[in-house]
């Protein structure tokens, strides 16, 4: 979703780059902690009543897809003018040219950023114990009440879990960054030496 | 008109204006069949713009083109199917850079001419193999000099099977060692009987290869004929102080 709302802004015509702008503006600019709440309590006092699950998922997707098209407009713009010249002089249209030439450069040089960005979402669901979500820190908190001698424990389980997934999607991230790796293509040289360390 | 009917590029008054200055004033010429057409002029006097304008990669503000009789300017004309037919070669190569060699001149034939991949690998393969590349089919361009990149790019055109190969000043960005293998190419496309209109300062080429060449000032046409005519006996004061100046810089045409 981040991607299409990057698209939107750097290739659409101004009014829906401008509400694609503004999407990004407002989710990226109200606390997520509010997001929850407008999406949860906010909605049900207009008769739409979203299951907490549901508002979380929304809530937290629509903010990231806000810090998502950041990166991928980033990404796209850096792709050189003269990549889209070169597609269209050869006759593809201009989504063709979007899509087989600008996006597998853009998307590439993505990955580093997105990582982070991913990282950051794993995180912001334990948010959503605000709402009542059965995340993992609500059932760290149940065995809590239960024993409160767990207490310790039960959180330091939590952290581990997220350290778990932070690391394993960060390595999947990291594995598929190589996978993609075009000679001469990334900004780096050789892996895990920089030019200043040696 | 009988030109007309053997023409198969003819440009009609364009113009072209960036905010205050026109960058275009009214340039009018012909592209026979099979000929060599080289512009030469200062730079900054619309070379590049002109030749954007012709496949409508930079829209002209006003004027019009054709291609082997189909209108290139009328709005109703799928500028796409036209782009397919004429040939484009950058200054500064812009080869798609997360494809293979072998890949690049082979995305147009998949994607806009919508050929099977055996067929496009065949041509792809072939035209790498007419300048001089077959052996690189599996390099990426950063691991291309940048002679071998241009060849590349020209190849991505000639794949296209194009009625028209437009230059833009394809040797300016080059090494001084690495012009040759370009031009070598240019030449033999020429002899070959390709149709080209080439943006060059590389007067060796433009004297030798050239049909016609035009000299361009600020926006406009100012002669254009044959190479004995301009480089010999040119008509107009400008031409021979801008050739004079030029052989200066890069030494007697070869």
């Amino acid at each position: 979703m981040g991607i299409f709302i990057a698209l939107l802004q750097v290739y659409s015509n101004r009014f829906i780059a401008a509400v694609a702008f503004a999407w990004e503006w407002f989710f990226r600019g109200v606390p997520a902690l509010v997001l929850l709440f407008l999406f949860f309590f906010g909605t049900a006092q207009f008769g739409l009543e979203l299951d907490a699950f549901t508002a979380a998922v929304l809530a937290l997707g629509f903010r990231s897809s806000g810090y998502q098209s950041q990166i991928f407009r980033g990404a796209i713009q850096s792709i050189p003018e003269g990549q889209m010249l070169a597609a269209r002089s050869i006759g593809l249209s201009r989504w063709q040219a979007i899509f087989h030439v600008v996006l597998p450069q853009a998307l590439r040089l993505a990955i580093p950023a997105w990582s982070n960005e991913f990282s950051s979402v794993i995180k912001d669901t334990t948010l959503a114990y605000a709402i009542g979500v059965n995340e993992v820190l609500r059932h760290a908190r149940y065995i809590m009440v239960r024993h409160y001698d767990l207490a310790m424990l039960a959180y330091i389980t939590v952290a581990l879990i997220f350290l778990g997934l932070t690391y394993g999607g960060n390595w999947l991230l990291g594995l598929l960054e190589r996978r993609v790796a075009i000679p001469g293509f990334q900004m780096k040289g050789v892996r895990g030496r920089s030019v200043i360390a040696r | 008109m009988v030109s007309r009917s053997e023409a198969i590029l003819i440009v009609e008054d364009l113009h072209k204006r960036y905010g205050r200055e026109e960058v275009l004033r009214g340039i009018s010429f012909e592209v026979r069949r099979g000929e060599t057409k080289v512009i030469i002029g200062p730079s900054g006097t619309g070379k590049s713009t002109l030749l954007r304008c012709i496949n409508r990669l930079t829209p002209p503000d006003s004027g019009r083109v054709w291609l082997d009789g189909v209108e290139v300017t009328h709005p109703k004309t799928d500028i796409n199917k036209i782009r397919a037919q004429i040939g484009f070669v950058f200054q500064d190569f812009n080869l798609f850079t997360h494809l293979t060699a072998l890949d690049n001149v082979r995305l147009g034939l998949l994607k806009v001419k919508r050929l099977d991949k055996k067929r496009a690998t065949e041509i792809a393969l072939r035209e790498l193999a007419r300048v001089g590349l077959a052996d690189k089919a599996r390099a990426y361009p950063a691991e291309l000099s940048g002679g071998q990149q241009q060849r590349v790019s020209i190849a991505r055109a000639l794949a296209m099977n194009p009625k028209v190969i437009l230059f833009d000043e394809p040797t300016s960005a080059l090494d001084p060692e690495l012009i040759g293998e370009v031009l070598e190419v240019m030449i033999k496309l020429a002899r070959e009987g390709m149709t080209m209109v080439v943006v060059s300062h590389e007067m060796g080429f433009a004297r030798s290869v050239a049909d016609e060449i035009i000299f361009m000032e600020k926006g406009v046409i100012v002669e254009q004929g044959p190479p004995e005519q301009l480089f010999v006996a040119p008509k107009h004061p400008r031409t021979a102080e801008f050739l004079r100046k030029i052989t200066e810089l890069y030494g007697e045409a070869g």
